[in-house]
């Protein structure tokens, strides 16, 4: 009991560092009305340009500035590839997804960083104020959170996000309304990927290290949490609610993970289970909507 | 008076130098004055939407120039002339955003051709200049402005692309069948929109249509066209005294032998 516990809390902390990623993911995939698969590559993007400075004894925050950056570069060669060398944006996004295991490999010189030694921001925050490094996590974890979907809520109100929010729903309204629709997908590429690896940078300081492959399955990931809370929060079109039942989602995802290892899934199989999470979970609509219509059929019937 | 449109010897082949060449608009010269609305009618493929969508610079022309309001625009890419240009097409899914609120929309058409920042989406002032413009139309939608337009019918979406596609006056108005694919009482009520804002507004239009009723009793001005060339053109009184019969007829001394087909495409 006491190992299920400190299991769930550990899912939370995961599951609300991981959530930045998948609002990352919302951006392109909801929003845009894309797939963006460079998200695998860019995450750990993130891990590797964090590792590498603050290994280099650069202060934690700057390493997560920085990291950020680095994912809006990437975002913009996926933007750029799709938009301009008119690539659809599933290659786009892999062909950048590939290029970033060389350069994350180039970023670290390696393919994985101890950081155990260093500095991070949960380990300072946790010594400054006697908290443990796990409720640390949370705490910061959550105080990222509402300024992330504070800033997206607001960023999507403003004139820009707005046309890009318009993008997304149809494009040649958006072209005929005298918006460049390349910039703005580019543009949307950027902030989405920039958020993918500000996750990857807290989920190294998190975990105390960075490795090449930690992106692997990040995309799937982020689809998960994304559809996980569209089915568990089906009501309301507010914008910040939405966004909260990502995180909500994210963090569910984290808990039945933390809870399928706790009753012996092997750790090698974790990602057939997450596949098969989200393949039940985009079927869940289907079969909502069908039995929604059988009611329908039904009570027709009655009347 | 200075033309508000002038397209002159405008050519356009599709698939150039292959099998499925298809030469769509033959050295097309048309001059649009100031406040003219030229209705547009031909068969099937005789390049009406392709003079409007060059207009608009949805693709480019072979050879040619456009002129609009003093303005070459020949090579301006199309959201540059987005600017000047309002548009409302035949599917009413495609001028709106289904995904977007009422205001939204509006406020995104609100701000056409002007540079887009940080600022917020839409305003207070713009809600209740919204909420008044859209009383206008009389459909009941002024109190639905938050709803998503995905919700709307095609005429009520179509009613308001054209709000959409007036709210900043444009140089010219490309309609291009945008009744067509309503019920014949929708299409009535939003072809009523349509000649209130034209001529509130003094509007500057091209409306292509297949109803040929439609196309006389409407506008000032009417323009044939047959495969790729301009058929015939006709203006003021002369037209406005047309019948059905005689455009048929006109129809059959220019086209001669597809005048069969084209009869069946255009409704009387
Ligand atoms: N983007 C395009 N690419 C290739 N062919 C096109 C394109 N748009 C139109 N056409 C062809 O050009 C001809 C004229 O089309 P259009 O202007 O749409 O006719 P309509 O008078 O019915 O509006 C048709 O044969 C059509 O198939
Ligand atoms: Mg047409």
């Amino acid at each position: 009991m006491q190992s299920i516990l400190l299991a769930l809390q550990g899912a939370l902390s995961q599951g609300l560092l991981w959530a930045i990623m998948a609002l990352g993911v919302y951006i392109t995939f909801r929003l845009l009305n894309t797939s963006d698969l460079s998200v695998d590559g860019s995450f750990a993007t993130g891990g590797s340009v964090a590792a590498i400075l603050i290994s280099n004894n650069v202060n934690p925050i700057l390493a997560i500035l920085a990291a950020i950056f680095s994912g809006a570069i990437a975002g913009f060669i996926t933007g750029f590839l799709h938009t301009k060398c008119k690539i659809p944006a599933i290659l786009s996004g892999i062909l950048t997804q590939l290029s970033l295991y060389s350069i994350n490999l180039r970023i670290m010189g390696r393919s994985n960083i101890p950081l155990l030694k260093y500095d991070n921001i949960f380990k300072s925050f946790s010594e400054s104020t006697g908290i443990n490094t796990m409720m640390s996590t949370i705490i910061i974890g959550a105080i990222i959170i509402v300024l992330v979907i504070g800033i997206m809520y607001w960023f999507f109100g403003t004139e820009i996000g707005s046309a890009l929010r318009a993008t997304g729903s149809n494009e040649n309204m958006v072209r005929s309304l005298g918006v460049d629709t390349n910039y703005a997908k580019i543009i949307g590429f950027m902030i989405a990927n920039a958020l993918v690896a500000f996750s990857g940078a807290l989920v190294t300081q998190s975990q105390g290290y960075a490795d090449v492959k930690m992106g692997t399955g990040a995309i799937v990931i982020g689809l998960a949490s994304i559809i996980i809370g569209e089915v568990l929060v089906r009501k309301g079109t507010n914008f910040a609610l939405k966004l909260s039942a990502i995180v909500f989602g994210s963090i569910v995802y984290r808990s039945a993970v933390a809870v399928v290892l706790q009753l012996g899934l092997n750790t090698d199989d974790l990602k057939l289970f997450t596949a098969v999470l989200v393949a039940i979970a985009l079927t869940a609509p289907v079969i909502v909507e069908s039995s929604d219509r059988n009611k329908m059929v039904k009570s027709e019937e009655e009347q | 008076m200075e033309a508000m449109l002038k397209l002159t010897n405008i050519n356009k082949t599709f698939n150039p130098g292959t099998i499925n060449e298809n030469k769509v608009l033959n050295n097309v010269n048309l001059t649009l004055e100031p406040g003219d609305f030229v209705t547009v009618i031909g068969g099937n493929g005789a390049g009406k939407s392709t003079i409007l969508n060059v207009v608009a610079g949805v693709f480019p022309v072979d050879t040619g120039t456009i002129i609009l309001d003093g303005e070459d625009i020949t090579k301006l890419p199309e959201h540059k002339r987005a600017k000047h240009i309002g548009r409302v097409f035949q599917d009413p899914m495609q001028g709106t955003a289904a995904d977007m609120e009422i205001q939204e929309n509006l406020a995104m058409a609100n701000r056409r051709g002007k540079n887009r920042g940080l600022a917020w989406g839409i305003t207070k002032e713009e809600k209740e200049k919204f909420y008044k413009l859209v009383k206008e139309l009389g459909l009941g939608l002024e109190d639905r402005l938050s709803d998503k337009v995905g919700l709307l019918s095609g005429g009520q979406r179509q009613a308001l692309t054209l709000l959409m596609s007036t709210i900043q006056k444009p140089d010219i108005l490309l309609l291009d069948e945008h009744t067509a694919a309503l019920d014949p009482k929708t299409a009535k009520i939003v072809l009523d929109i349509t000649n209130h804002i034209i001529e509130n507004q003094n509007l500057t239009a091209i409306m292509v249509t297949h109803n040929m009723r439609d196309a006389i009793k409407i506008g000032n001005r009417l323009v044939m066209m047959s495969e790729g060339n301009i058929i015939y053109d006709v203006k003021g009184e002369e037209k406005s005294k047309l019948k059905v019969d005689d455009l048929l007829k006109k129809f059959e001394e220019y086209s001669g032998d597809e005048f069969s087909n084209d009869r069946i495409l255009l409704q009387r």
